[in-house]
């Protein structure tokens, strides 16, 4: 491929599993943290309203149906009132008028990175994009704002059928099965955040994978936000036809700046008859990040969705990956780890609705709250009265550093149904004292062995991921880390 | 004696919460020797071992220690270990999430400070797994999660010999051991702590001391050692129990 021939590594992945412990020092600021000069094609003004939608739309130059979309869905969220659960204080806090929610970096999108303007180009060079491109990746999406600026797959996964677009693309090229598809698992009304999404949308992913088709390796979108104020709307689509399968990755950092930033995706996945959709998520964004997103799936009769979700940083995260179970034995996991540092909150959860027979869930919740920070679990298990045969199995487990750190649990279980299994358990811990001395005794330091012991705890999600994001998830904990005595 | 002992601590005293366990205990081991320290449950025996090494609910009050001739009294138990101090404990605990593997190359990269090949780790790994007849999956499984007693003391003397300690300290490695597994645990102290280690041994039981013969024994009760001898003294113990030896059996202070 043409991408292949340029780009020199910035750094070499450390398959050292090891890695979390050996570079003691760095920090976000310096490696994610920086951010380019702003040279954009179009950067609109502050605030949202529908002369906004009405420009994002015509830009775009989509179809009627969208723009009405668009609009009313502008309605929807003008109308609804912020929610009145979770933080309630940090979420009133979001000023919508102070928000850019359209920002074009430039005119049309690469198609290899020597398209891309210079200094967008080297901020993924230093984010390991175009590298983890070469090694190990089916497809690459790179937004950067609002906009996809990068775009690939390798060329046989195209002669299989496979479409991987932005998905500002997918809406121009397959029309008709965006029609279909778009806000059928997540209408503009599910949720305020989703309204605005449903307005101002742009960038993220579309996915179709005809029938029987493996992709085989994963396919990775990467969100950055540059600009102050940003706000970043992605949303994605993924259609897993019958008996296919696909693994998409996504990542986001952020620069680091005193004012707040908005990022609010919608997602939405469709697995098919005996389709297998996993979605991974490694989340790392700087502490002055909104991030509330929606994503569900839907998984037909034998189909597989598992959501694999990683969240650090954020000021404020509010993300409950779900899974409709809607045919007969489906199954649906959600894996998910949430890192809490000081002065953040994290509220991730999961949910999982059970509406036919014989389907099974697993929700394994783990949680590291630091300093001051705050991890909440939010889950909700529903069971349909007739959908027997059901297997639930719910996981939570928190662990606390120092004594100001805070987890709370609300689970909810809605069963309706006799005839089903249902396990739950949560866990709240501290790293203890006979740990660290144990691992002090061998000659670790107290710092390597706490960060070896929070690795540990970590390990059920890590091991799920491939290698270079265990690494990089590792390292991004120890960074985390630092200073977390107590 | 001229020459420096390997390990050496004078008139230690330790405290948890402001009780005094030990009392004032003083002991010099040179390089190849073994000392075993017997005594009761509650003698204060483990506390002494412990608190060596560096646990922090335990408050070294007095005295000092020495590891080759440098005063290590007040240094943290992770710079201890990276100077050559080793102890095997009685109750290891579990770290989940962490495999053997990945601990056990972290520590011997925090002890020898360089990071050895992979191939070279696997291999030596390898080689001690099957002289202390652990299973190689042992490597992967989560650092003393779910190992039976036999084998967490088993994994015990295996960082032993990965660590090569110049003292080492092995907290009751006997207890709950079979007679088969006691050899093998027994073998691998012989075998890994020659000429050029220290050795002190605590134990309740002369049991061990039938595998690993000591070269001194002391008899720990009440927070002191109250005669020192040679291994006959270990049998003299063994046979007659620890009563009437002048120390309050009853002291159940620190189990």
């Amino acid at each position: 491929m043409e991408t292949a021939k340029t780009l020199p590594a910035e750094t070499e992945p450390n398959s050292d599993p090891n890695a979390g412990i050996s570079s003691i020092g760095s920090d976000y600021e310096t490696r994610y943290g920086f951010h380019d000069p702003e040279t954009y094609f179009h950067k609109g003004r502050k605030g949202v309203n529908h002369e906004v939608v009405e420009m994002i739309s015509r830009m775009k130059k989509e179809p009627d149906w969208m723009r009405e979309f668009r609009h009313q869905a502008l309605d929807v969220f003008l109308s609804k009132p912020m929610p009145r659960w979770g933080d309630t204080d940090l979420l009133n806090s979001i000023d919508f008028d102070d928000i850019f929610y359209y920002i074009r970096p430039m005119e049309n999108q690469g198609k290899t990175w020597d398209d891309v303007p210079e200094n967008i180009k080297k901020t993924f060079d230093r984010l390991g994009i175009p590298e983890a491109e070469r090694k190990f990746l089916a497809g690459v999406s790179a937004q950067y704002e609002s906009e996809v600026v990068y775009h690939s797959m390798k060329e046989d996964l195209q002669k299989k059928g496979i479409v991987f677009l932005d998905m500002d693309s997918g809406l121009r090229e397959y029309g008709d099965v965006v029609r279909k598809h778009f806000a059928t698992v997540i209408p503009a009304e599910d949720n305020k955040f989703a309204a605005l999404n449903s307005a101002v949308w742009s960038g993220g992913s579309f996915i179709y994978v005809p029938p029987g088709v493996d992709v085989g390796i994963p396919l990775q979108a990467y969100f950055r936000i540059n600009a102050e104020n940003m706000g970043q709307f992605e949303r994605t689509l993924i259609i897993a036809d019958k008996g296919s399968r696909v693994h998409y990755i996504e990542g986001c950092t952020a620069p680091v700046y005193s004012t707040n930033s908005l990022h609010s995706a919608v997602v939405e996945l469709i697995a098919m008859e005996g389709a297998y959709i996993r979605y991974t998520t490694i989340q790392n964004w700087s502490n002055n990040i909104f991030n509330l997103v929606t994503k569900r799936a839907v998984a037909h009769t034998d189909a597989t969705v598992e959501w694999v979700d990683g969240n650090i940083g954020s000021k404020l995260t509010m993300k409950f990956p779900c899974v409709y179970l809607v045919g007969e034995r489906a199954k649906g996991e959600i894996l998910s780890v949430a890192f809490a540092g000081d002065g953040q909150h994290q509220d991730a959860g999961a949910k999982i609705i059970h509406a036919a027979p014989n389907t099974s869930s697993r929700i394994t919740s783990k949680s590291i709250s630091k300093g001051k920070g705050r991890a909440s679990y939010r889950g909700m298990v529903k069971v349909y009265p007739k959908a027997t045969g059901c297997k639930v199995s719910v996981e939570c487990d928190a662990l606390l550093l120092g004594k100001d750190a805070r987890s709370d649990t609300y689970p909810t279980m809605e069963i309706g149904e006799d005839n089903v299994q249902v396990e739950h358990e949560a866990r709240v811990s501290k790293v203890s004292e006979e740990q660290i001395f144990y691992l002090q005794s061998r000659g670790l330091s107290e710092d390597e062995a706490r960060l070896l012991i929070v690795n540990g705890f970590i390990e059920p999600f890590t091991k799920e991921l491939p290698m270079e994001y265990a690494v990089e998830l590792n390292r991004l904990i120890e960074l985390e880390m630092e200073g977390s005595v107590g | 004696m001229a020459k420096t002992p390997i390990f050496a601590f004078e008139d230690i005293r330790i405290a948890i919460a402001g009780k005094e366990i030990v009392k004032g205990v003083t002991l010099a081991i040179h390089a190849g020797e073994k000392h075993a320290i017997m005594g009761p449950n509650g003698s204060g025996k483990s506390t002494l071992a412990n608190a060596l090494m560096g646990h922090p609910s335990y408050q070294i009050t007095a005295g000092r220690i020495h590891l080759n001739g440098e005063d290590i009294t007040d240094l943290e138990p992770d710079e201890k270990a990276r100077r050559g101090m080793f102890l095997a404990f009685q109750y290891p605990v579990a770290v989940p999430g962490v495999s053997v593997a990945n601990f056990l190359r972290s520590a011997v990269k925090a002890r020898f400070g360089e990071q050895i090949s992979a191939k070279d780790f696997r291999k030596t790994l390898k080689e001690k797994f099957k002289l202390l007849e652990i299973d190689e999956s042992f490597a992967t499984r989560y650092l003393n999660e779910g190992f039976s007693g036999g084998e967490k003391k088993r994994l015990e003397i295996l960082q032993l010999a990965m660590l090569k300690p110049s003292i080492a300290l092995l907290d009751e490695t006997d207890s709950g051991l079979d007679v088969d597994a006691l050899r093998i645990v027994a073998d691998g102290i012989n075998r890994h702590c020659g000429d050029d280690v220290g050795v002190l041994l605590v134990t309740h039981y002369q049991r061990l001391l039938n595998y690993v013969k000591p070269n001194f024994v002391h008899m720990f009760i009440n927070g002191q050692i109250v005669r020192s001898g040679g291994p006959e003294l270990a049998l003299e113990l063994d046979e007659k129990g620890y009563e009437g030896k002048g120390g309050d059996v009853a002291g159940e202070v620190a189990a």
